[in-house]
């Protein structure tokens, strides 16, 4: 091979190729050898170095890399918990306290996976936030907004059935409960519940299907679903803060001139919000990995026990809010409904929403005060889910409800009539 | 925001720290009344290891006849607790057991069906599944409740099957209740018997305080079980955390770095 190849190494990658350059295929050494078989430099000065994304970026765009983090410890810890862990009834449940006593370090890598099944909510619940915030589920994103609600949709199934894993009370009765909502399909109800336990009760079959799902089937479709929700965002680009399209002002050299390329800007943002990340999950791993039976409940430590019902059944903090719409209706079949349709109203929201502009910076004060009704309703059923079905805590669960679905429901009204303010022509950011 | 954000996440890891530490506030509560029994404490202090190896020769000597520390074994008792394994041999571990062994209890379960009623759960997680607190609570609210088969009664866990196997300690006590009137849910003043206070029937071979101490004990030593590598968990996270501060540090300025040339 000639040596006159200097000036190929020193371009910045993604960059075009100067005049009489030697492509990226030319390259000498392994490197070369590597890219003639595997388009490894192509990917990324496509996906990394060449993707632009907008520069006005803020503190909440860290969470959708904060969710392939928390994906990947969790897949990682899984392996290794699935190593030691047995599901039999009651086997399981030793096989939790021998990874928890005896194993080495089996007390870390089940903290982290435990802690890390809430930071998973905590960070996709943040990240649609964002969605909702800024607009990114509207025209050209619909069908990113609605993968990623199937992601979503597949990470419920995925951490509802590994909470049933550790076989303690909490986990029995939460499966019971929860299956048992599937009783409420008409005609086929009480056969789809038997067949979904493979028993007649939540029993040892139950929990080795549901390890089987966990450790297998749904992290397939999860992983595929994710990568999905990934290039459809690379084939629409990043919504951001103020709701502009960057494509549509470019300069002369055809790139956005709002955006930055994605390496190195923003895997170094990314790896300090990483770093904020896991120092907070840190101090809950180390320091309150039970958070005071928010994450691991009490009864979860005592042996699943079909004869002893827990003082409060209740599933783990992340479905409370749809447990709570579940339970503010007196009608079970109603209430399984009126769940099934809270995540329907989520997914639909792409072709709910009228306004001329997507962001809420621009938005009037009826979206403005509908999206704040909106998050007290969801946290507001959170705590509710948590706390028993009587009195006032009914009522509330009522009034909160009608305020979730209303945020929805009249969304086609209300954002259409609502004043908004006019967007400027290009991003806002400032230097910092 | 980067520029904030930094020290404030310093602050509240030293907050949280602070809070979630070993040395939980020490609030005494023998200065409090027998009928704020709900509001004991039990301080446990799982590094206080003198307090674990008390709470284990008691163990064994007063609850290992009936409950079992099923996910336990010897060996990690002894190494947790700095207990030679000669010492463990010669007056922890009972006749015909060995180190490596758990730690089990000799009573066969159909006996215990027979005598109490139920086999006495194991103790390996009950600080866990209930509350340091609460087993504090239990083991000083027992009275004599000559209505009960075993002629005790308890506060904490009213018709325990549990005999009170701590009077020979702490003597016997008699529940004493007071009247009060109360309004009831229709608006009527309802009278209701209230726990006010216990009375010493007879002495035991503790006082008062080396009773509590007995229970503080017994109790910080279960909390150890529930979770035996809590004390070292703490002191590691003190470095992992560190470790994470600095480089969350130095990515802050990596970035720092790199954004100088987005205008």
């Amino acid at each position: 091979m000639a040596t006159t190849e200097r000036g190929n190494e020193l371009r910045a990658p993604g960059a075009p190729l100067p005049p009489g350059a030697t492509p990226i295929s030319k390259k000498r050494g392994f490197w070369a050898w590597l890219n003639k078989r595997l388009p490894v430099d192509e990917f990324i000065a496509n996906q990394l170095t060449g993707y632009y994304a907008p520069k006005n970026f803020n503190i909440w765009y860290f969470f959708g890399s904060l969710a392939l983090v928390v994906l990947v410890i969790q897949l990682v810890t899984g392996i290794f918990l699935a190593m030691f862990y047995q599901p039999s009834d009651p086997g399981a449940f030793d096989s939790v306290q021998h990874i928890m006593r005896e194993i080495n370090w089996g007390w870390l890598v089940r903290y982290i996976h435990s802690t890390g099944a809430s930071a998973f909510f905590i960070v996709v619940y943040l990240h649609m936030f964002r969605g909702l915030m800024y607009g990114s589920y509207r025209q050209p994103r619909e069908l990113l907004w609605v993968v990623g609600m199937l992601v979503y949709l597949a990470l419920m199934a995925e951490a509802f059935m590994g909470y049933v894993l550790p076989w303690g009370n909490m986990s029995f009765w939460g499966a019971q409960v929860i299956v048992n909502i599937f009783s409420t399909v008409p005609v086929i109800g009480s056969g789809l519940v038997q067949w979904i336990r493979g028993d007649y009760g939540i029993s040892g079959a139950t929990l080795n299907r549901f390890f089987a799902l966990h450790v297998a089937a749904v992290p397939l479709i999860l992983l595929l679903l994710v990568m999905l929700h990934l290039v459809a965002l690379r084939r629409t680009g990043s919504n951001n803060p103020d709701g502009i399209e960057i494509k549509e002002r470019t300069g002369a050299d055809g790139k956005p001139l709002d955006g930055i390329p994605f390496h190195p800007y923003y895997t170094v943002k990314d790896v300090v919000g990483v770093g904020v990340f896991f120092v907070i999950f840190a101090l809950i791993v180390f320091y309150a990995p039970t958070v005071h039976g928010l994450f691991l409940e009490q009864p979860n430590f005592e042996l699943a026990n079909p004869l002893s019902t827990p003082a409060e059944i209740h599933p783990v903090w992340y479905f409370t809010p749809y447990y709570a719409i579940l339970r503010a209706v007196p009608n079970k079949g109603m209430g399984a409904l009126l769940m099934l349709l809270a995540l329907v109203s989520l997914l639909v929201l792409p072709w709910l929403d009228r306004s001329p502009v997507k962001s809420i910076r621009y938005k009037g004060w009826i979206s403005r005060t509908m999206l704040a009704v909106f998050v007290i309703s969801f946290v507001g059923l959170g705590y509710l889910g948590l706390q028993p079905a009587e009195g006032l805590y009914v009522i509330l669960a009522r009034i909160f409800a009608v305020c979730y679905f209303a945020f929805f429901w009249l969304m086609p009204f209300y954002s259409r009539i609502d004043r908004v303010k006019p967007v400027p022509e290009r991003v806002v950011y400032h230097a910092h | 925001m980067g520029r904030v954000m930094f020290p404030a996440l310093v602050l509240a890891a030293v907050l949280v720290a602070g809070m979630t530490g070993p040395s939980r506030a020490s609030a005494a509560d023998e200065a409090s009344s027998d009928a704020d029994w709900q509001s004991w404490t039990a301080n446990s202090n799982v590094t206080d290891i003198a307090s674990l190896q008390r709470g284990a020769r008691d163990f064994v000597g007063y609850c290992l006849g009936c409950h079992s520390l099923k996910y336990e074994r010897w060996s990690r008792l002894g190494q947790d607790l700095n207990i030679p394994q000669a010492l463990l041999v010669k007056d922890l571990i009972p006749p015909g057991e060995t180190p490596a062994g758990y730690i089990i209890s000799p009573m066969v379960d159909a006996d215990a069906e027979k005598w109490f009623g139920k086999v006495p759960p194991d103790l390996s997680l009950m600080a866990r599944a209930r509350d340091p607190d609460y087993l504090y609570q239990y083991l000083k609210t027992f009275y004599v409740d000559s209505s009960r088969a075993t002629g005790a009664n308890n506060l904490a866990l009213p018709q325990s099957a549990m005999p009170d196997i701590v009077s020979p300690l702490e003597g016997l006590k008699a529940a004493v209740y007071k009247t009060v009137e109360r309004r009831g849910p229709d608006g009527q003043m309802v009278k209701e018997q209230v726990f006010d206070h216990f009375k010493q029937i007879a002495p035991g071979s503790m006082t008062p305080q080396q009773f509590d101490q007995f229970a503080h004990d017994l109790v910080n030593f279960l909390d150890y079980v529930g979770d035996p590598q809590q004390a070292m968990r703490r002191a590691m996270g003190v470095w992992v955390v560190l470790f994470l501060l600095v480089f969350t540090w130095l990515a802050w300025l990596l970035k720092r770095e790199f954004w100088k040339d987005v205008k």
